[in-house]
């Protein structure tokens, strides 16, 4: 059975012995057993499962009290100053890390790509960065602690050696700073990795046309390379945002004082054992958060729109 | 695009298989008529007497047991026992969880093999929690006192201690009082076992350190104070402790309860002089809770763990943890206590502050309010 070429409706005979109204519009059931769907099918279930399930029990446990009824208690909870103060960090932290994480990242990425596609340089940075972009979570927070947390051998080494010590003014690795440095640790590769094919795609021969043309390094940048590039830096930037926004274990295992991101709040609206009967806050924190990740989709398309516009 | 049978059967093969294991849950292990006598009896003599209890917990086999350190209040030594005596396996799971997360475990696991079959849970999660738990009263239930029990044995306090400072003698000087951890000796010295919005124990720091400080039971606001005071002037230390911070010297005094910090100087003996001290005007004491799950998968092991932990072997284990068991008082006077362990309790001088559920009630709103604003 082949499929047709394109898909539109009124290329599809209708039906002429089912029951369906009308009869001008095609059946859908027969088009959904098409065997050519079933091969769909499992990514279907996987996103059930996995995206579409974990989401609606979030939005239904938001609107939720403890006995079951719906209430908005739970979403005018998020009023609360100590819950609009860990919003606000959390999305300061995310975009901090991701602005320093894309720069760092971008600059990086350049610098590979000109070092040529089969340079050892080339292999060896994005196969680190393959590696330290997926390095997240206890693991990196403790190589952390390890480097330099209180007995870290970095911290004891400059006390003991220069006498210096970084945390005369607050153990701050494991506050608000320590997030931001350990966060960026870890968004730098991962920006290398998504931004190298764009970067790939800039071709040194318009370079060369810019200049013999008469235009300045600075003409190419702003005009030729920059509008090229900028729909995949700000994608990648906003990938980044949400890859700290979403981050959770790492906070978790170097934050053990307070709950200064939302993450942590929700841990402990699930956990606590002084705080009782907060798992709807819970599930109300975390639609804040697809709500933000939302918001920040759709400027993301409209940005785009506007930088397509340029290229054309 | 061509595409044949075969292959769009085994997508439909592979997809039905996954669907199937997302939607099976593991068989839960045995369901004879056995285990359901065991599940509806309150007392070891509705199963005929303690004998057919051990007969019926042998044949399950196992018991599964939560959030239980093997450094807390002797717990390692005394599931070693309990297996020894009756041979019983233990299985311990996520030893450093909350009390929240037991109750979130056995929801999470209901009806499965795997579900936690006991609790030992802080007293305000017990209490908002007993529609899931067994009413069940040991053959030694007499002896505990009224007042830490419920009448019908739907929870029992099990062990209990005070608030305490531990602080490594050869760091910091000793403290004598809980004002003393505002001088300069005890600069980035000071941590707490957990934040107090969420761990029993780094909240009952907060509730001492009120006492300490001219507060009280329904006063907790100079304790926050306190602990706003000790971050300005950069005595408070934001770390967890653990037995590694300890021994490595990154958290040289703590707050938590006297039994942690005995069993950790006990345990660091010859490696750090770990001493423990009950501040004298801030005596803050509190029960911890046990209590059956309704839907233990092994409810026969469940109710020979509470006979153990509740007969004179299983509350002088606690003792040697450093633990006050609840039936102490009625053991002093048959004799049956170990009085060598429990006169190396830390010293207490001055009445015991114990928290009524209202009063821990409106501490905790007071926290959840306050704590991060003193603490941010």
């Amino acid at each position: 059975m082949t499929a047709p070429t394109t898909g539109t409706l009124d290329q599809v005979k209708a039906p002429t012995t089912t029951g369906v109204r009308g009869g001008r519009r095609p059946s859908w059931r027969r088009r959904w057993l098409r065997r050519d769907l079933l091969g769909v099918l499992p990514f279907f279930v996987f996103v059930a499962i996995f995206l579409f399930i974990p989401t609606l029990v979030v939005i239904i446990g938001a609107f939720a009290g403890d006995d079951g009824r719906p209430t908005l208690d739970n979403i005018s909870a998020l009023a609360d100053g100590y819950i609009v103060d860990a919003f606000v960090r959390s999305i300061t932290l995310s975009a901090v890390t991701a602005v320093l994480g894309a720069a760092i990242g971008a600059l990086v990425g350049y610098a590979v790509v000109t070092a040529g596609p089969d340079s050892l340089v080339r292999r060896i940075v994005t196969s680190a960065c393959g590696v330290l972009a997926q390095f997240g979570g206890v693991t990196l927070a403790f190589a952390f602690i390890a480097t330099i947390g209180l007995s870290g051998f970095v911290t004891v080494f400059l006390h003991d050696h220069l006498g210096i010590d970084i945390f005369a003014g607050g153990v701050w690795l494991f506050d608000l700073p320590g997030l931001v440095l350990v966060y960026t640790y870890f968004q730098i590769p991962l920006m290398v990795i998504v931004f190298l094919p764009a970067l790939d795609g800039i071709r040194p021969q318009w370079r060369d046309a810019t200049e013999s043309l008469g235009g300045s390094t600075w003409y190419y940048w702003r005009h030729v390379a920059g509008p090229l590039l900028a729909p995949a830096f700000l994608g990648s930037t906003l990938l980044l945002f949400a890859n700290a926004f979403s981050a959770y274990a790492t906070a978790a295992a170097l934050v053990s004082q307070g709950s200064p991101i939302v993450p942590l709040q929700i841990r402990s609206a699930l956990t606590s054992e002084v705080l009782l009967g907060r798992e709807n806050l819970g599930k109300a924190m975390a639609l804040g958060m697809v709500v933000v990740v939302a918001l920040v989709m759709w400027l993301y398309g409209l940005l785009q729109r506007r930088t397509t516009r340029w290229l054309d | 695009m061509r595409f044949s049978i075969a292959r769009g059967t085994a997508l439909v093969a592979v997809t039905a298989a996954m669907v199937g294991l997302s939607a099976c849950s593991p068989p839960s292990s045995n369901n004879e008529a056995a285990a359901s006598d065991a599940a509806k009896a309150t007392n070891a003599a509705a199963l005929g007497g303690i004998d057919k209890l051990v007969e019926a917990a042998k044949k399950e086999g196992a018991l599964n047991v939560i959030a239980l350190p093997p450094d807390w209040a002797n717990y390692g030594e005394i599931t070693k026992a309990f297996t020894a005596k009756y041979g019983i396996t233990v299985n311990s799971a996520q030893p450093d969880a909350s009390s929240q997360d037991e109750i979130n475990a056995a929801k999470q696991l209901k009806g499965q093999g795997g579900a936690p079959d006991v609790f030992d849970l802080g007293a305000s999660v017990a209490l908002a929690n007993t529609a899931t738990f067994a009413p069940y009263q040991v053959t030694t239930w007499n002896d505990i006192p009224a007042a830490l029990k419920d009448a019908s044995g739907t929870w029992v306090n099990d062990y209990g201690g005070y608030m305490s400072i531990g602080y490594d003698s050869s760091k910091v000087p000793a403290p004598t009082s809980i004002a003393d951890l505002l001088k300069p000796e005890y600069k980035g010295k000071v941590a707490l076992n957990g934040d107090p919005t969420q761990a029993g124990a780094a909240f009952n720091g907060v509730v001492a350190a009120s006492l300490g400080n001219g507060g009280s039971a329904d006063d907790i606001s100079k304790g926050v104070d306190f602990f706003g005071q000790l971050k300005k002037s950069g005595n408070f230390l934001p770390v967890d402790p653990t037995p590694a911070t300890i021994e490595s010297g990154q958290t040289p005094v703590v707050f938590d309860w006297d039994y942690l910090n005995v069993a950790q100087g006990a345990k660091l003996k010859g490696k750090v002089d770990w001493k423990t001290v009950v501040p004298a005007n801030a005596v803050l004491g509190s029960y911890y809770v046990q209590a059956i799950n309704a839907d233990a998968p092994h409810p026969a092991a469940a109710r020979l763990w509470q006979e153990f932990l509740y007969s004179d072997e299983g509350q002088n284990l606690w003792l040697k943890g450093g633990a006050r068991p609840v039936r102490a008082d009625a053991m002093k006077t048959a004799g049956t206590l170990d009085n060598a362990l429990f006169q190396a309790l830390p010293a207490v001088s001055g009445t015991p502050v114990f928290l009524t559920d209202a009063q821990t009630k409106s501490a905790n709103d007071y926290l959840a309010a306050n704590w991060a604003k003193a603490i941010g």
